[in-house]
């Protein structure tokens, strides 16, 4: 069976022009995420795994080849709210309460008040932070923080979610209880996911499909279709399949290395 | 002799008490009666000391006189409180901090502005307030009108600078986000960049709040109809009544410090999240 393509790269290419000369970011992406996958970029920084979720944002303008995202440009797209965008820090605005900052994606695209009001209250309980609304960011703890804004993103239950390295600045305890959340509520909400990561357990953890990429230039290295179950407990850290999975993972590293 | 021992040893009961209570638990009380005591203190010695050397009211009058003449020419004053401070610094504070935001936000949106009006508005910054008092006293007459326009000359560059570098203040990351919402320039503006640049406007504003005040008196002393603070200092230092001159600067301090003081207060109620104001 042949599921929905969303997000479709051809030969996507990424000069940036700096001071010290051009930087080759992006080199001969081709790649296809279906519907309801959760897929991961990882790589060392400066192989591009960043830069290559911001041309899907339309954050960054690709300089060579094509990328569709649910069959239109990635402009379109975002001015069709396609997506949820998670950055690395939460960025939660300190004038705004968390409903309020909550609140900002849906006043932005013209929610009316009382859709505003449910929609916060849902997300905030899809992130276990309800009762939270009424704080401030500074009064959050870094993880608190980083899950607001994961709620901020689904307030307007876009099909896809783009997350760069979004529990990168948090610790372990806190990034291994995230990563169950996230994946819960990918199973509840099928959403579509491309998450950044620099680390290889989150992204065997998480993913259905692993985009292992090397620098100068950026590219693909290998793409990994993960055979672990969509349930997965953390205790699956410790199976056979996934060790195999992360192996797989770290020679798509060391390969990228040393042919760079 | 009996005042200046008697301010000294006032003077020194007080350094006492006020050491004292500094070293106690620090209510709200406490806090405000210390730098009150330290003010009344001043005062005293100041009056010891003028009066034990019977130092000419000329060369500096006894704070009880400056007093006494103060609450003998309540009208007076009024009417110069009124015409400087209401009518000349706040209506030019008003105007020129209004017309140099809007400024600001067309210098944000466009770069030729941006490179264009920046250095005009330094080279209008850098002229001397004296010089350019009698002239702007000339194109608008005596009144209050050419007061308020020094005023907007004084305040519009401090107020444009500050508001150009808020609006800058929001980080790459708030902006990417608000353009993942697909937002106009107008909803990034309102709702990102003005609340970011808070800080920074208001800093200006307080800046602003004092050379407004400073402005309308200086300017005054190039021609004004037979009122406002800035004439009554100049013609009352002619008649060599310095009394009333300390009388207008009394007003001068306490609405300049008023004036401040409401300004921060306001910071304190928006900005409440910054972390200078969080406490």
């Amino acid at each position: 069976m042949n599921k929905e393509v969303i997000i479709e790269t051809k030969g996507l290419d990424l000069t940036f022009e700096t001071n010290d000369g051009p930087v080759h970011a992006l080199k001969d992406i081709n790649l296809t995420i279906e519907k309801g996958d959760f897929v991961s970029f990882i790589g060392p920084s400066g192989c591009g795994k960043t830069t290559l979720l911001r041309v899907m944002a339309d954050l960054e303008q690709p300089t060579g080849g094509t990328c569709t995202v649910n069959g239109v440009s990635p402009h379109e797209a975002r001015m069709n709210r396609a997506y949820g965008y998670v950055f690395q820090a939460a960025g939660l605005y300190p004038w705004r309460t968390i409903g309020g900052n909550i609140k900002l994606p849906l006043e932005i695209m013209g929610y009316s008040k009382a859709e505003q009001a449910e929609r916060v209250s849902k997300v905030l309980e899809l992130v276990e932070l309800d009762g939270f609304d009424k704080k401030f960011p500074w009064q959050l703890s870094g993880g608190m923080q980083q899950r607001a804004s994961i709620a901020r993103a689904l307030a307007f239950d876009a099909d896809i979610l783009l997350m760069d390295e979004p529990f990168g600045a948090l610790d372990e305890i806190v990034r291994d209880h995230l990563n169950e959340q996230l994946l819960a509520l990918w199973a509840r909400t099928h959403k579509t996911i491309g998450f950044v990561t620099h680390s290889i357990p989150e992204a065997v953890y998480l993913s259905t499909k692993i985009v292992v990429m090397s620098p100068r230039p950026g590219r693909i290295a290998d793409v990994i279709e993960s055979t672990l179950p969509i349930e997965r407990p953390l205790e699956i850290r410790d199976s056979k399949e996934f060790i195999e999975i992360a192996h797989r993972v770290r020679d798509g590293l060391h390969e990228g290395h040393s042919n760079g | 002799m009996n005042w200046i021992i008697g301010a000294l040893v006032f003077w020194a009961v007080m350094w006492v008490l006020n050491v004292k209570l500094s070293k106690g638990p620090q209510t709200r009380f406490i806090s405000l009666l210390v730098p009150f005591i330290f003010g009344v203190t001043l005062l005293v010695l100041w009056e010891g000391i003028v009066r034990g050397f019977a130092i000419s009211p000329i060369l500096l009058p006894p704070p009880s006189a400056i007093g006494v003449r103060f609450a003998n020419s309540l009208p007076i004053l009024w009417v110069d409180f009124v015409q400087t401070f209401v009518k000349g610094a706040m209506s030019g504070y008003i105007l020129g901090c209004g017309s140099a935001f809007l400024v600001a936000i067309a210098v944000d949106r466009s770069p030729f502005l941006q490179r264009g009006l920046l250095p005009v508005g330094n080279f209008v910054a850098a002229l001397p307030i004296v010089g350019m008092a009698p002239i702007l006293v000339m194109w608008f007459g005596f009144d209050w009108q050419s007061k308020a326009a020094v005023v907007v000359v004084m305040v519009f560059f401090p107020m444009l600078v500050n508001t150009v570098e808020g609006l800058k203040a929001s980080d790459h990351m708030q902006r990417d986000l608000m353009q993942t919402y697909g937002a106009s320039y107008w909803q990034g503006l309102a709702k990102l960049r003005l609340p970011a640049a808070m800080p920074f406007i208001f800093n200006g504003l307080k800046i602003c709040s004092t050379l407004a005040l400073i402005g309308a008196i200086v300017a005054e002393f190039f021609g004004s109809p037979i009122k406002g603070m800035g004439f009554r200092i100049s013609t009352e230092v002619g008649r060599l009544a310095l009394d009333m001159v300390w009388a207008e600067i009394t007003v001068a301090a306490l609405a300049g410090s008023a004036f401040y003081g409401a300004v921060a207060l306001i910071e304190k109620a928006v900005t409440f999240w910054h972390p200078s104001q969080r406490g």
